[in-house]
């Protein structure tokens, strides 16, 4: 269990991190979300010991970090945002120098060696300089480093930035395997990452926590009114009209089609009601021809664009 | 200590990874060979003395190039912030990359110690105070090279960390070459500064303890004040 109270952080006098209180409990993938310079990346480098909160407590199992500082970094893997990994040594020399650090017993290294290997894809790549990997392969020696103590906590810092979708894909099935058996934190400003790999989405804007929520409650707290796209066939003058007089509808708007002999709107409903059936029947009573009834979701996108662009 | 080694391997095994340390080497031992023979028969003596009288220069211009990357370089790639994050303290940061550092002065003065047996062949050197003169050395590189840690620390850059260090380091080296100019209040104390002041002493063959906790004094405040400024972070 990670508990954030009333945690801050300023940059000399200006507020990267503004009173976040947060508790991630076992087993949860928690996916940050903000956009850039929100405080993503300062509140999880204050979760992993790099530097002390300017206000405010860090517990994780109960130990405090102030006190505990070291003991609880055994505990955390961390993959930094692009996976900062010393360029000249090759990706095998590199995993041994951080298990030495990482004090695993030298007679288990080789082991636990392979199966992080094995996991993170980096087979193929062992005896290479990191310098010379591309960016997806460096990012999996940056997760390598970051599970190879089997941590209970795992910290990652847009950990698909850079990578092409295939391996995107890769990792996320990866995160979420981790998942099962750990806490992880990541960060991102990809939202259809949130929705495919996190059970609890947390915005941050400005430094602030302006949303918790799981991806499916976020989106559904949001779109409290329902909003549906209407395509009527030949010219329907007072159409927009009619609508309007429905009381479960508030708002209608025509939308341009550029074709002749259709006609669109979009119909918005009062908050938390279901208009479907009522346009319906308004629509068999005028005996207008339904071409088209879409019902549009709000994206997480506007979601987060809601929350953040204040 | 277990942490201090693991960083001192990979860090002096990285010397020789890229060209710096032959560079570093070849060009000190050139230098510092040219100025040692060509007077050597001139001044017609079985000593060291004119291998001691250029090194400290050589070292203000040398260690610094050695130092530079120790810390700044890991900054400005961001590798540090894993170490921040590893178990780790910072001090034992610190102190891995200064024995790094320290253990590939040695190899350096090692090469040195050929020139030693060469006077030793022609004429009767004093052994005991080539051997005091080398613990001398040692000691005086290793103040030159927490200063140089230290200002490696400060900066993300290279360059500023090797003029940083460059310009203590040069202030330490000439503190006592200074004192003709300064009034007789101060010049006890830049002689006690100047660097060269307590070499010299060790090299004449006396190991005083008061010369010993001059070295111990500038490598400890060197590496506190390196730490120290790690440990304020900055963030990025």
């Amino acid at each position: 269990m990670i508990e954030l109270q009333d945690v801050s952080k300023s940059y000399g006098g200006v507020k990267a991190v503004d009173g976040v209180t947060l508790q991630v409990p076992k087993g949860q993938i928690l996916g940050f979300l903000g956009p850039n310079g929100a405080g993503k990346t300062t509140t999880m480098r204050m979760i992993t010991g790099f530097m002390p909160p300017t206000a405010g407590t860090i517990v994780v199992d109960g130990q405090s970090m102030e006190d505990h500082s070291l003991a609880i970094r055994e505990k955390i893997g961390y993959l930094p945002e692009m996976a900062p990994v010393y360029q000249d040594m090759n990706v095998l020399d590199y995993l041994h120098y951080v298990c030495a650090l990482r004090r695993i017993p030298q007679e288990r290294r080789n082991t636990r060696i392979k199966e992080v290997v094995d996991r993170c894809g980096l087979t193929t790549v062992l005896g290479k300089e990191v310098g010379q990997l591309s960016k997806g392969y460096r990012q999996r020696v940056g997760l390598a480093q970051a599970i190879i103590h089997d941590p209970q906590y795992l910290i990652l810092d847009e950990p698909t930035a850079g990578l092409d979708p295939n391996q995107i894909v890769e990792i996320r099935a990866l995160i979420k395997e981790l998942g099962r058996e750990k806490t992880v934190i990541l960060s991102t400003h990809i939202l259809s990452e949130v929705q495919a790999t996190c059970s609890r989405v947390i915005i941050i804007s400005g430094g602030k926590l302006v949303a918790d929520n799981t991806p499916d409650g976020l989106q559904a707290s949001l779109s409290g009114r329902n909003v549906l796209l209407l395509t009527l066939k030949g010219n329907v003058g007072d159409a927009a009209a009619r609508l309007k007089a429905v009381p479960s509808i508030e708002d209608v708007r025509p939308v341009p089609t550029g074709k002749p002999g259709e006609s669109k709107f979009r119909i918005e409903s009062t908050p938390g009601t279901d208009i479907r059936e009522d346009v319906f029947i308004l629509a068999v009573a005028e005996r207008w021809t339904v071409l088209e009834m879409i019902p549009e979701t709000q994206s997480l996108e506007e979601v987060f664009h809601k929350l953040t662009a204040a | 200590m277990h942490n201090i080694m693991v960083i001192a391997r990979r860090e002096f095994k990285s010397y020789f990874d890229s060209p710096v340390a032959y560079i570093v080497i070849t060009f000190f031992l050139i230098i510092a060979g040219y100025f040692f023979t060509s007077n050597l028969f001139l001044s017609n003596q079985a000593d060291l003395r004119t291998l001691w009288g250029i090194i400290p220069l050589l070292f203000v211009f040398f260690i610094p190039a050695i130092s530079m990357k120790l810390l700044a370089d890991e900054k400005k790639t961001g590798t540090i912030e894993l170490l921040y994050t590893y178990p780790i303290r910072d001090s034992e940061i610190v102190l891995g990359k200064y024995f790094a550092a320290l253990f590939l002065l040695g190899v350096m003065l090692l090469f040195t110690v050929a020139y030693a047996f060469t006077v030793n062949s022609l004429g009767n050197m004093d052994v005991g105070q080539a051997i005091a003169g080398y613990i001398g050395l040692i000691l005086m590189a290793a103040a030159y090279l927490a200063i140089g840690v230290f200002a490696s620390s400060v900066t993300d850059n290279q360059i500023i960390a090797f003029i940083l260090a460059l310009f203590i380091s040069f202030f330490f080296f000439i503190a006592d070459k200074i004192i003709f100019f300064l009034p007789s209040g101060i010049a006890g104390i830049f002689e006690y500064l100047g660097i060269e002041y307590h070499f010299q002493n060790i090299a004449r063959g006396v190991i005083d303890s008061r010369n010993v906790l001059y070295f111990a004094s500038l490598i400890f405040f060197g590496l506190l004040l390196a730490s120290h400024s790690l440990s304020r972070r900055r963030g990025d």
